[in-house]
C-alpha cells in the first residue's frame, strides 16, 4: 500500500487527501490508512534524497527539498518566481489572521487603502471571498483560500505562529 | 527589514506605466513611517517625544511634496493626529485621581496601541516573506500540461474579457453583412450548446464562439452563456500570456 501512495503522491497536481487514498484502498480502514501514510513519510523522509514528502493543505505533496534549490534553478535556468509586495504580504497577514475580515477592518489596521493589494491577492487566488458581514452596508467577507496553504507550505491555518507570539516580538523591537 | 540611514535612500524613485511616479518603497503608509522614526531616534515606545517625532514626520510630508509624490488623505490624517496629540500634551493635565492608571489619560495611548498592532502584522508579514522564500525553493511535479506548453497560465481579469469582448463586437461590426431576421437563441440553449462543444473538446479559443456570430443579441447571449458556466464552474478561462488570445478550457472533475 506504501508503495501505491508514494506513486500516486508522485502523480498528484494537488496536495492528496487521505480520502483520496481511501477511495483508492476501500477495503482498508481509514486508521490503516493513516498509520500507513505515517509510516510512508518516515521511511520516504529519513532517506537523505533530493525529495521529500510533506503535509500541506491537509494532504500529501512530494517536492524536491529546499536546500537544493540553486542546482535545480541552474538546470531549470528559471529565476525566482514573482514573489508578493511587503504590502500585499501585510494585508495577507491580516486576513490570515483576523478572517472572516471586511476591507474597512483591513484598512483601520494597516492605516492605510488596501484595496489594491487585496485586487492582487484576489487575482492570485490566496484571498477568496467568505461571504457578506450583515451589518449596513453589507460588506464582503474575506478569508485565506486553499491556495494560500499550499503558496506558504502550511498544512493548515493552525500551522501559523500566533498572533500573541509577533505582539510579544513587537514589544521587544519597539 | 530595510531601513534607510539618511531621508534620501529612502525614497526610491520609480517608473510605472502611465507616467513617472515616484513610489515610497519602504513607507507603505503613514504607520511605517513612525515606527521607522521611533526606532531610528530609539526612543521608548510607551514615552514618545512626540513633538520631535511630529517635527520628524513633518518633514518627510514635506520632501514628499518637493518630489512631487502625490501624498494621500491618510499622511495627512496622522499628521493632524500628531499635530491634535501634541497639543494635548501641552495642555496642563488635570489632576489624576489617586491610584488611576498614569497611561490612562495619557494622549499618545491611542497611537501606541496602533504602532504596537502594526508592528504585530509587519512581523506576521516577515513570516509569510520567509516561508514564502522557502517554498520558491521547491518544486513539485508540474503538471502535465505546463510542460507541453512551456509556460504559466494566466487567469484572465474582469478587464482581459471585457476587452476580448469588445474585440468580438467590433469585428463583427467591421465586417457586417446582410441580416436576415431568424430565430434567436436562448441563454440557457446556448449554455447547452457550449456544453457540447465542451464533451468533444477540452479547451477551445474564446474567439471561437462568435465566428458564427449572427446578430449582435447572438454576441451578447454567448458572452453571457460563458459567464454564467465560468460562475457554475465547468469552464474556466486563462491566457497563456498577457495580451494573448483567450482560452476556453473545461473544468476537469476532480476526484
Amino acid at each position: 500500500m506504501q508503495a501505491v501512495m508514494e506513486a500516486i503522491i508522485y502523480v498528484a497536481e494537488e496536495p492528496v487527501k487521505a480520502e483520496q487514498f481511501q477511495e483508492v484502498f476501500p477495503e482498508e480502514s481509514p486508521e490503516a490508512i493513516r498509520r500507513a501514510l505515517a509510516e510512508l513519510l518516515e521511511s520516504f523522509n529519513a532517506r537523505p534524497g533530493g525529495m521529500w514528502i510533506r503535509e500541506v493543505a491537509g494532504g500529501y505533496r512530494m517536492t524536491t527539498r529546499p536546500e537544493h534549490h540553486e542546482q535545480i534553478r541552474a538546470y531549470l535556468k528559471t529565476r525566482p518566481g514573482a514573489k508578493l509586495s511587503m504590502a500585499a504580504l501585510e494585508t495577507l497577514a491580516v486576513i490570515a489572521y483576523k478572517q472572516p475580515v471586511t476591507l474597512a477592518e483591513i484598512l483601520a489596521i494597516r492605516g492605510k487603502k488596501s484595496s489594491s493589494s487585496l485586487q492582487t491577492l484576489l487575482e492570485r487566488k490566496l484571498v477568496c471571498i467568505l461571504g457578506r458581514k450583515e451589518v449596513v452596508g453589507r460588506p464582503i467577507l474575506y478569508g485565506t483560500s486553499r491556495e494560500f496553504l499550499i503558496h506558504f507550505g502550511l498544512n493548515s491555518l493552525a500551522d501559523l505562529p500566533t498572533l500573541e507570539e509577533f505582539a510579544q516580538m513587537a514589544g521587544d523591537q519597539l | 527589514m530595510q531601513s534607510g540611514e539618511d531621508l534620501n535612500q529612502d525614497f526610491r524613485p520609480e517608473t510605472e506605466a502611465g507616467g513617472l511616479t515616484i513610489r515610497l518603497d519602504v513607507f507603505q503608509g503613514p504607520l511605517d513611517l513612525l515606527l521607522h522614526l521611533i526606532k531610528r531616534e530609539e526612543v521608548d515606545i510607551w514615552n514618545i517625544p512626540i513633538a520631535r517625532i511630529t517635527e520628524q514626520y513633518l518633514e518627510y510630508l514635506e520632501i514628499m511634496k518637493e518630489l512631487n509624490i502625490n501624498v494621500a488623505a491618510e499622511w495627512l490624517v496622522m499628521a493632524s493626529t500628531l499635530i491634535f496629540i501634541k497639543s494635548r500634551m501641552l495642555l496642563p493635565r488635570e489632576p489624576a485621581p489617586e491610584n488611576a492608571e498614569e497611561t490612562e489619560d495619557d494622549p499618545r495611548t491611542e497611537l501606541v496601541y496602533q504602532l504596537l498592532e502594526h508592528q504585530k502584522f509587519k512581523n506576521a508579514a516577515e513570516m509569510l516573506f520567509t516561508r514564502e522564500e522557502v517554498e520558491n525553493a521547491v518544486w513539485n511535479r508540474p503538471p502535465d500540461e505546463v510542460l507541453e506548453d512551456g509556460g504559466d497560465v494566466i487567469a484572465v481579469t474582469l478587464f482581459d474579457l471585457l476587452r476580448a469582448f469588445q474585440e468580438v463586437v467590433r469585428r463583427f461590426e467591421s465586417q457586417r453583412v446582410m441580416e436576415v431576421a431568424q430565430e434567436e437563441v436562448t441563454i440557457e440553449q446556448k449554455i447547452e450548446d457550449i456544453r457540447k462543444c465542451f464533451l468533444v473538446h477540452d479547451q477551445l479559443q474564446f474567439s471561437s464562439f462568435f465566428t458564427a456570430a449572427s446578430s449582435k443579441r447572438y454576441i451578447i447571449v454567448t458572452f453571457l452563456a460563458l459567464l454564467e458556466l465560468v460562475r457554475l464552474r465547468e469552464i474556466w478561462l486563462f491566457q497563456q500570456q498577457v495580451f494573448e488570445e483567450i482560452q476556453v478550457s473545461r473544468i476537469k472533475e476532480s476526484a
